[in-house]
Formats: C-alpha cells, structure tokens, sequence
C-alpha cells in the first residue's frame, strides 16, 4: 500500500554538516573544494546534460541529419502514441523484463538458498562456491557475444539444437528457432536468463551471511519447516538486496540492445523489436532522428518513474519494518 | 548502478561452514543433483563452442555437435583471427579499456573528494545529478553525441569512446566512492592537516593509498564494463581498424563466408578474453560486486 503515504518522507537522519573533514586554517575556503569538481562537472556537462537536453528537443522537431531540425510541435509525440510498433516494443519489454527480472530472481533466490543454506553447510562450502561461479559465468561475457553464442546453437540449418533434436529421433521438433515469430522472442528470452541467472544468486548469497542463524534454530525449534523460515525469514532480512537486483535488473531490462541486434534486428516482423533497437534503426537506418529521439525520450522518462517508483517503495518498506519492530 | 549487472563476480570466502552437521538426507543429495544440473546446463554452451571451434566444417556434418572433435582442426580459428585481423581488435579494446579505467577512476576520485571529504553545499544533488548519467539509457544520448562528435572531427575515433565511457563510468565511481569517502576516519585527516599538509598533499599521500583497495576494484570494473559495451562502439567505431573485440565479431554475423564451425570459433574468440578476465581477477575482487548493491 505504498500509494497511501506516497509524500511522506523517511524520518531524516541527522545531517552530516556542510563542512569539509579536513580542519581549515587560515588558507583555502570550503568553496575550494569546487575546483575538484570541475572536470567531472565539465565533461558530465558536454557528454550527458547537453546531449540529454538536445535529444528532448529533438523530439519535437523533424530532422534527416543534415539540413537544421525543423520544429514541429508534439507531432512526432503523437504518431508515437499512434505507432503499433511503439507498442510492440514496449510489449516486448515487458518479456526482456520477465526474462532478465522475474525468472532470474525468483530462480536466484532458491538456488541461492539452496547452496547457502543446505549445499554450503552439508557439502562444504568449495562445492557452493565453485556452482556458484558457473552460474555467474555467462554474466562475465558482452551481451552481444553471449548473444552469439546461443544464436549458434539456434542456428536453422545445422544448428546444434536442431541437430541434436534429429539425433534422439524428435527431428519433427527441429524448428527455425530465431527466425519464426512464434519462437523468436521466446529464443531471445532464453538468452537473456542465461545471462542474468549468476547475478542475483551471487548478491542473495552475499546477503545471506548477514542472517542469524540462530533465528533460523528458534524458528526450527518452534516447528517452522524449510519453506516457512525461507519465506518469513530469509526474504524478509535480504528484502533490501531483492529491491536493488529487481531495479538495477529491470533497468537493463529497459534497455537491451546487444541481442537483438546480433540475433533478430526485431524481426521477424516487429516481434523482437525492443524501444532501443527502434530508436537506434530509426537514428541511423530511417534517418528520422526526429521520431528517434522521441523513442529515446519515451524510454528515458519509462526508466525514470521506473526508479523513482522503486525507490519510493523501498523506503515505505523499510519505514513499515522500523515500526513494525 | 545497473552497470552492476555486467559485473564480474567476486568470489567471496566461502560460505562459513558452521558445526558441519553432516546428517546428508536423500532430499539433500536430490537437491545437489538439481543444483549440478542448473550448473551444466548453464556451462553447457560454453563447452558446445568449445568443441566446435576445433573441427572441421565436414566433421561437424558427420559427428554432429556433440562428438568430440576427430583431428583438432585450427583452420576456423585462423581464419577468424586472420579475417578480422584479431590482435589489432585486441589491441583497440585494451586501449580503449585500460585509459577509460584510469581517466575514470581519476575523474570519480577528484569528484567524490569534493563531495564526500569536501562535504560541499547540494552535494545530494550532484549525487543525483552524476546517478542520472549512469541510469540513464544511452539511446537518449546517442544522436546528439553522434552529431556532437563529427562536427569536431572525433567521429571513427578511439577518443570519442574513451571520453563518452569516461564521463558514464566516472558517475558511478563518483556515486560509491562517495559514500565511501564520506566514512573516512577523520583522526586521520586531522592527524594529516595537524602535520602541515595541504588538502591537494592529504589527497595524494593520504585518501588515495588509504582507499587503494576500493580503488582497484573500480579500476577493474571500469576496464571489464568498458571492454563489453556494444550499442556505443558500435554507432561510432565504423572504420574495421578502429572497432572493439564485441563490435568486431558482431558485425560478421551472418556472413556468407562463415561456415558452421568458423562461427563457433568467432564465438569462442569473444568469450575467451572475458573468461581470462574473470580467472585473474577473481580474487583481486573479492567483495566487489556486493559493495555497489547496498552500500
């Protein structure tokens, strides 16, 4: 019920002082400590602000690239809202989301569970740590590699699946894995839960140690099984870390790119296009920056509620938990 | 902070083992084997590329992906490597990487002194401020930096990638080593200006060797995050000499003169530098990855 008390803010800590931590004498004012701030403000200033501005602007005008923009108005805004591949996009989003958020969290949190509390204490901790790491490999890779590497295994004609389907005699299921609409999307998702499986097992498992396990023993004794102390304990304590993963994860989510453009360019069809491969095919292959950056700026402000959503609620979490306790 | 999903994984002490209770139940062993399962099916592909960039094309037809290769077979991957003229791609991503590390734990120490030793006025804000550039999509950047950078002659250009990821790394680095310089042992800043030395001095002889630890595992980080960006180099590295390993294998995808097996081996050639990252830095980077997650 976040929604209740949406304006309310979190009980202010009691604020650090606006004086540096190095004691002055006579020489340099605090306002010197600006002076190490202007780099980083000058290059934030020309590589994100000004590029951030310009491309919002861009989105109420038309430009081809070459002659000066040409200011139209909220046109672009509203053919995006009209624009049935805009929405596929975002549709398609809400998969990567389920692919790259839900499944990976959900899974992450059991396997992390699993090796922390059961294959950690009664196999020995080498055993967790070493499937620990092979789930965390794929993570290590660039999207766009790890991309390629299922799209060979998918490939149509002699694809390893395809091959190893014919080989145990269920050749009928063999099948165009990237390149028919039905599977297509379904291909991709595969990909991105490969690769995002390792993160949350590696930060619930890190989170884990913070668990008393002499909690874990009081709940025992009173007669709570496995599945009662993991729901009403566990979840509870790494509540803070299952709120980064789902946001930094949703983030990414939001975002994807890499794949698509090295398995499906959004096709067939619009059935993998993602809101940033449309903008980057509308920047660079339709030269209409305009409606580009207008996808951009969609995508931009989705990110933002997205976040600040998250954070709102976490914080109305962690005030119900304080006065809970 | 979503960077943070690209990390590399730390591998932690292992899970303290307390009063190994060894009361092993059938359910446990079931749930071993469903946990090595989850495990092979995820090295799975890594070992399927493996054996197959080492056959030839005509081996694969008639062994099939699984069989282990007849004779090792070298011709996919030189020609790969030969084809895209790998060490110069090598070299690129290295460059690119490695002085983007740098110039961007540089940038985020200069920054996070001001606001977390400095204590400016409106330091949240330019927390806030720096968090944006790194949440924000890259697309909403894209075309005006596209733009921004051929006007001034940097478009095709290695510095163009330097100075973009320099800029987006340096706002994370800024936002942690913030709140960690914000819980610097003040006896010690103390002690420092008590002897003398000037807030430039206290920066270099003091925070900076201090926070050494925190600072390479961002060095690190930024050269591995760097080294897989794709959407970026790909829009501005349009020459064949300037691209970067990921950029480079990408764009052959799908090409007529790529058979089965030279694939794999063009997969296996971008896995395999990111596979030697994660053995050497494996331990450097202990606790790294949860350090950014809850601060």
């Amino acid at each position: 019920m976040a929604s209740a008390v949406p304006f309310v803010r979190a009980p202010k800590r009691p604020r650090a002082a606006d004086e540096g931590m190095i004691p002055q004498r006579g020489s340099g004012s605090s306002a010197a400590y600006w002076l190490y701030l202007v780099p980083g403000l000058a290059l934030l200033t020309f590589i994100v602000l000004i590029p951030l501005v310009w491309n919002i602007y861009l989105s109420f005008t038309e430009w081809r690239g070459i002659r000066p923009p040409e200011f139209i108005g909220l046109e672009n805004w509203q053919q995006l809202f009209a624009d049935d591949a805009f929405w596929a996009s975002f549709r398609n989003s809400i998969f990567m989301i389920v692919a790259m958020v839900i499944i990976p969290t959900l899974l992450g949190l059991v396997l992390a569970a699993v090796l922390f509390d059961l294959i950690g204490k009664k196999f020995g901790g080498r055993v967790a740590s070493f499937l620990r790491a092979t789930y965390y490999l794929p993570q290590i890779l660039p999207v766009a590699i790890a991309g390629i590497v299922i799209g060979w295994i998918l490939r149509p004609q002699n694809g390893a699946l395809n091959t190893i389907l014919e080989g145990i005699g269920l050749g009928g299921l063999a099948h165009n894995w990237l390149g028919s609409p039905d599977t297509a999307l379904a291909s991709i998702m595969v990909v991105l839960v490969w690769v995002q499986l390792g993160y949350p097992v590696v930060i619930f498992m890190a989170a884990l140690q913070r668990v008393d396990p002499e909690l874990y023993e009081a709940a025992e004794l009173d007669g709570a099984g496995w599945f009662q102390r993991f729901s009403a304990i566990t979840v509870s304590i790494i509540r803070p870390e299952i709120f980064v993963v789902t946001l930094t994860c949703t983030i990414a989510a939001l975002k994807v790119f890499g794949p698509i453009y090295v398995l499906t360019r959004g096709g067939p069809g619009d059935s993998t296009l993602v809101p940033s491969y449309y903008a980057y095919t509308e920047f660079f292959q339709s030269q209409q920056v305009g409606y580009g950056a207008t996808i951009a700026t969609a995508l931009t402000v989705l990110i933002a509620i997205v976040s600040i959503v998250f954070i709102r609620a976490q914080a109305a979490a962690e005030r119900k938990e304080r006065e809970g306790l | 902070m979503t960077t943070l999903t690209r990390a590399v994984p730390v591998t932690e002490r292992a899970p303290r083992v307390r009063k190994p209770r060894k009361r092993r139940t059938i359910g446990d062993w079931l749930l071993l084997v469903g946990a090595i399962l989850v495990a092979l099916l995820i090295a799975f592909p890594f070992l399927l590329i493996l054996i197959n960039s080492f056959k030839s094309p005509e081996d694969y037809s008639t062994g099939g992906p699984l069989a282990l290769p007849t004779a090792l077979y070298f011709d996919g991957i030189a020609a790969f490597w030969e084809r895209v003229n790998f060490p110069e791609k090598l070299w690129n991503s290295v460059w690119t990487s490695g002085v983007v590390a740098v110039l961007a734990v540089l940038i985020s120490v200069l920054n996070a002194f001001a606001i977390g030793i400095g204590r400016i006025k409106g330091r949240t804000w330019i927390i806030v401020l720096f968090l944006l550039a790194n949440l924000l999509p890259q697309e909403a950047l894209l075309y005006p930096l596209y733009y921004m950078f051929r006007e001034i002659g940097l478009y095709n250009n290695p510095w163009a990638i330097i100075l973009i990821f320099t800029v987006i790394q340096s706002a994370f680095g800024t936002y942690l080593l913030s709140s960690v310089y914000g819980t610097f042992p003040k006896e010690v800043l103390e002690a420092a200006a008590l002897d003398g030395a000037s807030r430039w001095t206290i920066l270099w002889r003091v925070i900076v060797p201090i926070s050494r630890p925190t600072l390479s595992v961002l060095l690190i980080f930024f050269f591995i995050w760097t080294w897989n960006e794709f959407l970026i180099p790909l829009t501005f590295l349009v020459s064949n000499a300037n691209q970067t390993v990921p950029v480079a294998i990408s764009v052959l995808q799908g090409d007529r003169l790529m058979d089965v097996t030279t694939t794999s081996a063009s997969a296996l050639l971008g896995v395999i530098p990111t596979l030697i990252f994660f053995l050497i830095f494996q331990r450097t980077l202990t606790r790294g990855i949860t350090a950014g997650a809850v601060k």
